[in-house]
């Protein structure tokens, strides 16, 4: 097949890179090698366009064992335990095909954690859909949440923790983002590293089939009309395959048989040879007649570019062959030598004995394109609505208004088709500020949580990124957990957009910000640019996925109250601001604004003191107030609890709906009994810390005189009508 | 008691039981499926999970695996078998249990809290339990919708072959109370000899309170009695 500039552009490379491969090749590549560099070379497997920005983010830290460039990152939780985590988009396939699609969004994340080491403890996901009126919304919503829980459910690792967002901006491209957490030995991570000469390359697993060509490079451009067409390159799901795939490398990692390990991601067997190659400054040659394939007659093009799910490539230690093959024989998965390690420098590919392509490393690798695209800056969106001018509404109208709207309804359809409890560990689960999960047969325990705020990064990408930071931060200390590093998953539109490029560079600069200031390093993640449709790009909508320790599982705390009579505190002060809130958006479809202004020092200091009193076991419960406001955050902590709570009307009388549905940073509520109060008043005070009485605990009724009195069944009524009646 | 757990390649209930029997003093084994005899045994466990993948109708190549044989062997010998999830699944397919786990009636997965009502404790693994005490289990199932013959049903509520019935937190057994549109509430049966117990909610996610409660440990104890 002559390669000719349609071919080039099929292959999603522009002119000018295709000039750059015959540079680097120092010739013209065939249409294996011209496959190949466009699986690397695609925004989802290079970067191009977002590594200038991203390695301004802080990554390193006391308890950092492994940042970004590896499957995944690694933190040290003491003793000899460390945890690996990373987030995954997987947006294009979910929309296309969304039960398989987002299946394999999860499949393939908890490659990254078991490759390394890891056994799998929990699965987290942020899942965004479009407009629920829009005719794709349901569908979507359907799909994506069985396929999210048909591979969790099956292969056994809990999904404990997520959020379920709807927005037009994602009607014609939803995002699915799936986090992984897995738990290992510090003596026994693994790396994708190659080391020595003429060693064995191993391929693991299921067989190559023809799903998924071109996967990674269908991710890397904008949707059209003609997306549904795309269907054959969405990958098909196996989680049995997987269950047995991760139990035999686990196994075969209790010995010291592994060099190196890979899972076959994203471009497949390309990019983990690559990968290992590179890392390892070394060559490989693959002898892919003796790849191990499900289709008959399959090319060296189509086994190099497959996307098949649950395969490994395996760097195996002299003489160890023999012992690593029982186990994978035991498992009943393939086991087939395909290569070795050579000192050429070169990824040489071999078919019936016959050279079929021969590529540099380097040009695959570091030499593959760098962008510093162009960018322009976002300016802070002026506030010009006057409260007054706006037709009144009652507290109680408002609140159960949004109470029952699709984003702020109880998610229990969604979470309830996830097994949350398998392994016995998950101490907390999903409603919670952040899940709790005990590391297995110790008295420690992680917190983890997922977190966006994609109207805020709308609005002012730099705040928002610092926001979503401070937010995520703040559901681990809501439940006592001190918060140790982050996992990213960056969801953006087109790049060569200026307008987009600059929410990418803003968002990243916030999210620095934040993460320097509260000492909260970034340790691995993911970006997904070109999310949008006919030139429409979707909102900035970076996910942060947390992880924080608790020393002793019993310590864990949550939101929901706990007894008769207590106080509920407010830590950190109200300025009432509503613009990109909840409460003016579904009020009023007010969508105008700048986001709340974010404070690092107040968020520090806010954080540290509540944790500081939930160690000293001062705390009955304590919640984040986010989204909705103070109300909402109230109105939480009563759900499901079994409590009411009276409100106090606010001493100096502002107005009312700002008061309450403003969503200003930095601000707890924690709950503590009377004869605590001064002593725990002291300790705020003297820290500089505001902080105010809102509410009292009591039976039945969620209420403020002359305001609002509503029944805790009704309140749950609200709050659980919406899903059930979608 | 000495105890062995199935452990077929898409189990992952496994290590769950298995942690569970060994905190409540049984000296367990795990039995690999492949192997063609079991350890001495007073109770056999099959877990939850995906057996085989499930991706026919669950629990219908296991019932057909080198160990089940054994299993079953066993079970016609009188040892005491528990069946869990999967595992019930997996009894039905067999044989050793009758009637069928169909599809829920949401015809969702479905993951969480439920609670049961123990309405015959004369059997060795209930008798623990208060009769008519309500307890609070975890349900993870796609397909527990228990289904039988008429005549069959009958059967289990004269013989008081129902340990199990699905309940509110009040105890009262109704449609609303049915997460899996299970006949008669139906959360787990007996065969004839009370020797075989197949039931769908997780008795060994509630045998810690750190994590959930104690509501399954009398389930484990009961037999130990």
């Amino acid at each position: 097949m002559k390669i000719t500039n349609a071919v080039v552009e099929k292959h999603g490379l522009k002119t000018k890179e295709y000039s750059q491969i015959k540079e680097l090749l120092k010739r013209e590549p065939n249409l294996l090698e011209l496959g190949i560099f466009s699986a690397m070379w695609n925004e989802h497997c290079s970067y191009k366009s977002s590594r200038i920005h991203l390695k301004n983010l802080p990554t390193k830290g006391k308890q950092v064992i492994q940042g970004p460039g590896e499957n995944a990152g690694i933190i040290d939780i003491g003793d000899d335990d460390a945890i690996i985590f990373k987030i995954e988009s997987h947006n294009h396939p979910s929309y296309i095909e969304p039960y398989q699609g987002a299946a394999t969004g999860v499949g393939g994340i908890l490659r990254d954690v078991f490759t390394m080491g890891a056994r799998p403890i929990a699965l987290l996901n942020s899942i965004h859909f479009g407009s629920p009126d829009h005719p794709k919304t349901k569908t979507l919503l359907n799909g994506v949440v069985s396929g999210i829980g048909g591979y969790g459910n099956c292969i056994g690792i809990p999904t404990v923790a997520g959020e379920t967002k709807f927005n037009s901006t994602y009607n014609e491209n939803i995002l699915v983002n799936a986090m992984a957490v897995g738990h290992a030995k510090k003596d026994k991570i693994f790396y994708s590293k190659a080391k020595g000469l003429n060693k064995s390359v191993v391929y693991v697993g299921s067989k190559t089939g023809r799903d998924g060509i071109h996967g990674a490079s269908m991710a890397s451009v904008e949707f059209d009309e003609n997306s549904e067409d795309k269907k054959p390159t969405v990958q098909v799901g196996d989680p049995f395959t997987e269950k047995l795939l991760m139990e035999a490398c686990l196994e075969l990692m209790k010995d010291n048989s592994i060099i190196s390990i890979q899972d076959m991601g994203a471009a497949g067997l390309t990019s983990a040879s690559v990968e290992m190659a590179s890392k390892g400054d070394l060559g490989m040659e693959l002898y892919l007649d003796k790849v191990p394939c499900r289709e008959e007659g399959m090319t060296p093009y189509e086994m190099m570019l497959s996307e098949s799910q649950e395969r490994m490539l395996i760097i195996l230690e002299d003489k160890r062959e023999k012992e690593a093959r029982k186990i994978f024989e035991k498992w009943d998965l393939d086991f087939v030598v395909i290569g070795k390690t050579t000192n050429t420098d070169n990824l040489t590919l071999k078919f019936k004995n016959e050279l079929v392509g021969e590529i540099p490393i380097n040009a695959l690798a570091s030499k593959a394109p760098i962008y510093e695209r162009k960018w322009t800056k976002t300016k802070l969106p002026e506030k010009k609505i006057n409260i007054k001018n706006l037709k009144k509404i009652k507290l109680e109208e408002a609140l159960l208004k949004i109470l029952s709207s699709p984003n702020q309804s109880n998610k229990s359809w969604v979470t309830d088709q996830f097994d949350q409890m398998v392994m016995t560990d998950t101490a907390q689960r999903s409603g919670s500020d952040a899940a709790v999960i005990r590391i297995h047969k110790k008295e420690k325990a992680i917190a983890v949580t997922v977190d966006s705020s994609a109207n805020y990064c709308k609005a002012h990408p730099y705040t928002g990124g610092k926001q979503i930071v401070c937010e995520n931060w703040r559901n681990l200390i809501s439940v006592g957990a001190k918060p140790i590093a982050i996992t990213n998953c960056l969801n953006f539109g087109n790049p060569e957009d200026t307008k987009v490029m600059g929410e990418f560079a803003e968002c990243l600069l916030g999210i620095k910000e934040a993460c320097e200031f509260l000492d909260y390093p970034v340790v691995s993640g993911n970006v997904s640019f070109y999310n949008g449709t006919n030139k429409k790009n979707i909102h900035p909508t970076p996910v942060i996925g947390g992880v924080g320790l608790i020393k002793d599982t019993k310590n864990k705390i949550n939101h929901f109250l706990k007894k008769d009579g207590n106080i509920i505190l407010q830590i950190g002060k109200t300025f009432g601001h509503l613009y990109q809130s909840v409460f003016f958006e579904k009020i009023y479809s007010l969508t105008e604004g700048p986001p709340p202004d974010v404070n690092l020092s107040n968020e520090k200091n806010n954080g540290e003191a509540i944790l500081k009193l939930i160690s000293d076991k001062l705390v009955f419960s304590a919640h984040d107030i986010s989204s909705g406001g103070l109300i909402l955050a109230l109105t939480e902590m009563s759900l499901t609890s079994g409590y009411g709570l009276k409100i106090n009307r606010p001493q100096k009388l502002s107005n009312l709906m700002e008061h309450y549905f403003g969503e200003d940073q930095g601000r707890y509520l924690i709950e503590i009994e009377t004869s605590n109060l001064k002593k725990i008043m002291k300790i705020l005070n003297e820290n500089n810390i505001f902080n105010e009485i809102v509410a009292t605990v009591q039976k039945d009724y969620f209420e403020m005189i002359g305001e609002l009195k509503i029944h805790i069944n009704d309140l749950y009524k609200a709050n659980n009508k919406w899903y059930n009646n979608y | 008691m000495n105890s062995s757990v199935i452990v077929f390649p898409g189990s992952n209930c496994d290590r769950d039981i298995a942690v569970a029997l060994k905190k409540l003093q049984f000296q367990n084994k795990m039995v690999w499926h492949k192997d063609t005899s079991l350890p001495k045994s007073d109770l056999i466990v099959v877990p939850g999970g995906f057996s085989y993948g499930d991706y026919l109708r669950s629990g219908a190549i296991a019932a057909k695996s080198n160990i089940l044989n054994e299993v079953i062997k066993a079970a016609n010998n009188g040892c005491l078998v528990l069946g869990i999830c999967n595992g019930f699944q997996i009894l039905t397919e067999t044989g050793l249990l009758k009637g069928v786990l169909l599809r829920n009636k949401n015809l969702k997965f479905l993951g969480k809290d439920i609670h049961v009502k123990a309405v015959n404790t004369d059997n060795k693994f209930c008798n623990k339990y208060k009769k008519k005490q309500v307890l609070k289990l975890n349900i993870a199932h796609n397909e527990g919708n228990y289904f039988t013959s008429l005549e069959h049903l009958k059967e289990l509520e004269d013989k008081n072959l129902i340990p199990f019935k699905y309940c509110d937190e009040n105890g009262n057994i109704n449609e609303e109370s049915n997460p899996n549109g299970s006949l008669n509430n139906i959360a787990g049966i007996f065969n004839e000899k009370k020797n075989i117990f197949g039931m769908m909610p997780h008795p060994e996610r509630m045998t810690d309170q750190i994590i959930s409660n104690n509501d399954g440990v009398n389930l484990f104890t009961s037999l130990l009695n």
